[in-house]
């Protein structure tokens, strides 16, 4: 993305573009472990989903369907709560994106 | 007609806002100010003002609430003093970055410690670099004008940045003075309504205001916050012709005092002006050639008109009643000397630091400074930068 300028930005460092916070892909802020979805276990309780504190869970027709790496920072906290045994989410490695 | 008036600084004050209306007052009392604040409360209460008057519990609350009101689109008013200024300044910083246009009578005290409530401009040069646009006033009269003038300035859409007004604390805030207080009807068609450049309640067009930056963005948006104080200059000279137009007083950067021949001159801002201007007489009507330039607006400092008009002479001293330990001098004279680098032929200058805690300085104190000068003016030899008026050994 093209970085504005400081003559093009509007003043008083206000942001007009409501919204925009989906360009940023948060992301890049895992720092070698990331949520693996083994869909076999998964029971679609969505507690993943309630408990994600960011918005990285993707839910089609009430059903959980995978994870958004753009904006999933590796908290882990969906790994915890899944109530499923095997878990239906994992911590594994990833290589740092640096 | 204008009606002729006794007021001190502080009642001056609250008179040019009883007329100017804004839609919020958001103001914690401290010594000197405090009157400022109680006259608002008086009009509001007794039906003078429309103005929405809220009493936070603290000066950094007051600057707060002025921030989020400003944002919405608000004409704001603060006033406050010394410690509550210092207390204010991360809101400072706030206020001035995002181009909020609040206005604050200061009556000028200085900091703690040792506690003292008394006159100097301790806390307003504490604040210099806050983006902040800074006028001093002489007098009750003048502490009227720059405030009715600084909501104009300020709410210019090229400049959209906040305004104090200093008046020195007692000498100006507590001494009453004959003073012209104009007409309602006219104060409020000259300070017009406020445009301003954004508001939080736009909801067709939602905004975020005082989002993060990192190293990718910050510099930018404070490279574009600068705009506002470059733009100023062009605009404080507008609105002093304006003014000058439809109330008759004249205003500028700084008042030029005997300027025209003299060959030695004492710089300094506030209200010693008119205990220099006396001495100036004096000697004036002894054959010597001493000026003073009082400046009015600090920020943006108006350092080319300046170095413009003190280029040519043998000596000057600037009074500084602020000290900034550890610097090359005083705030006044360090932005002054900075000033006159430009130029090849520049006279010599030196720094006195005075009145600190409200020590008086006299017309003898004066005349001393002016002595000097003529020395250096005679001999070439400039002594000590840095000195101090009537302080003991």
């Amino acid at each position: 993305m093209r970085k504005m300028g400081w003559k093009e930005l509007p003043p008083g460092a206000i942001n007009p573009w409501a919204g925009n916070f989906m360009e940023v892909k948060t992301g890049s802020f895992r720092g070698g472990l990331k949520p693996v979805f083994h869909e076999e276990h998964c029971i679609h309780c969505l507690f993943c989903w309630v408990f994600c504190p960011d918005n990285a869970i993707i839910v089609k027709e009430g059903k959980m369907v995978g994870i958004n790496y753009d904006y999933c920072k590796g908290c882990g906290i969906c790994t915890v709560e899944c109530p499923t045994s095997p878990k239906s989410l994992t911590m594994e490695k990833e290589e740092l994106q640096l | 007609m204008a009606e002729r008036r006794i007021l001190n600084g502080n009642a001056a004050i609250a008179e040019a806002i009883r007329q100017i209306n804004p839609d919020v007052v958001a103001a914690y009392p401290i010594t000197p100010s405090t009157a400022i604040v109680e006259y608002i409360a008086k009009f509001v209460a007794d039906g003078l003002m429309t103005t929405e008057f809220v009493t936070p519990e603290s000066e950094h609350s007051a600057m707060s609430m002025c921030i989020g009101s400003s944002a919405a689109g608000a004409r704001v008013f603060t006033a406050t003093a010394s410690q509550g200024l210092a207390l204010m300044f991360e809101m400072l910083y706030i206020a001035s970055s995002l181009r909020l246009p609040i206005v604050a009578g200061i009556a000028n005290r200085a900091l703690s410690a040792p506690i003292n409530i008394h006159g100097d401009h301790s806390d307003t040069m504490g604040a210099r670099d806050s983006g902040w646009i800074q006028i001093y006033s002489e007098n009750s009269q003048e502490a009227y004008d720059n405030v009715i003038q600084a909501f104009r300035i300020g709410e210019h859409r090229d400049v959209s940045t906040p305004v104090m007004v200093g008046m020195d604390g007692f000498i100006l805030s507590h001494a009453v003075q004959d003073m012209l207080v104009e007409e309602d009807d006219k104060v409020k068609a000259f300070v017009r309504e406020r445009n301003p450049l954004y508001s939080i309640l736009d909801v067709d067009n939602p905004i975020t205001v005082g989002p993060i930056d990192f190293t990718d963005y910050y510099f930018e948006h404070k490279r574009s916050q600068f705009v506002g104080m470059e733009n100023a200059p062009e605009v404080i000279l507008e609105v002093a012709e304006e003014f000058k137009k439809e109330f008759g007083r004249e205003y500028g950067f700084f008042e030029l005092y005997k300027m025209d021949d003299a060959e030695v001159a004492i710089v300094l801002l506030g209200s010693t002006a008119g205990t220099a201007k006396e001495v100036v007489d004096e000697l004036r009507e002894k054959g010597r050639k001493v000026g003073l330039v009082k400046i009015r607006v600090y920020r943006p400092f108006p350092a080319k008109e300046l170095a413009d008009v003190l280029s040519n002479l043998k000596a000057v001293a600037a009074l500084d009643r602020a000290a900034s330990p550890g610097a090359v001098g005083g705030p006044l004279f360090t932005d002054l000397r900075a000033s006159l680098y430009e130029y090849e032929k520049r006279p010599i200058i030196v720094d006195y630091i005075y009145g600190l805690g409200g020590r008086d300085i006299a017309p003898k104190h004066i005349a001393e400074v002016y002595e000097r000068l003529e020395k250096i003016a005679a001999t070439g030899e400039r002594g000590e930068l840095i000195g101090y008026i009537n302080l003991r050994e």
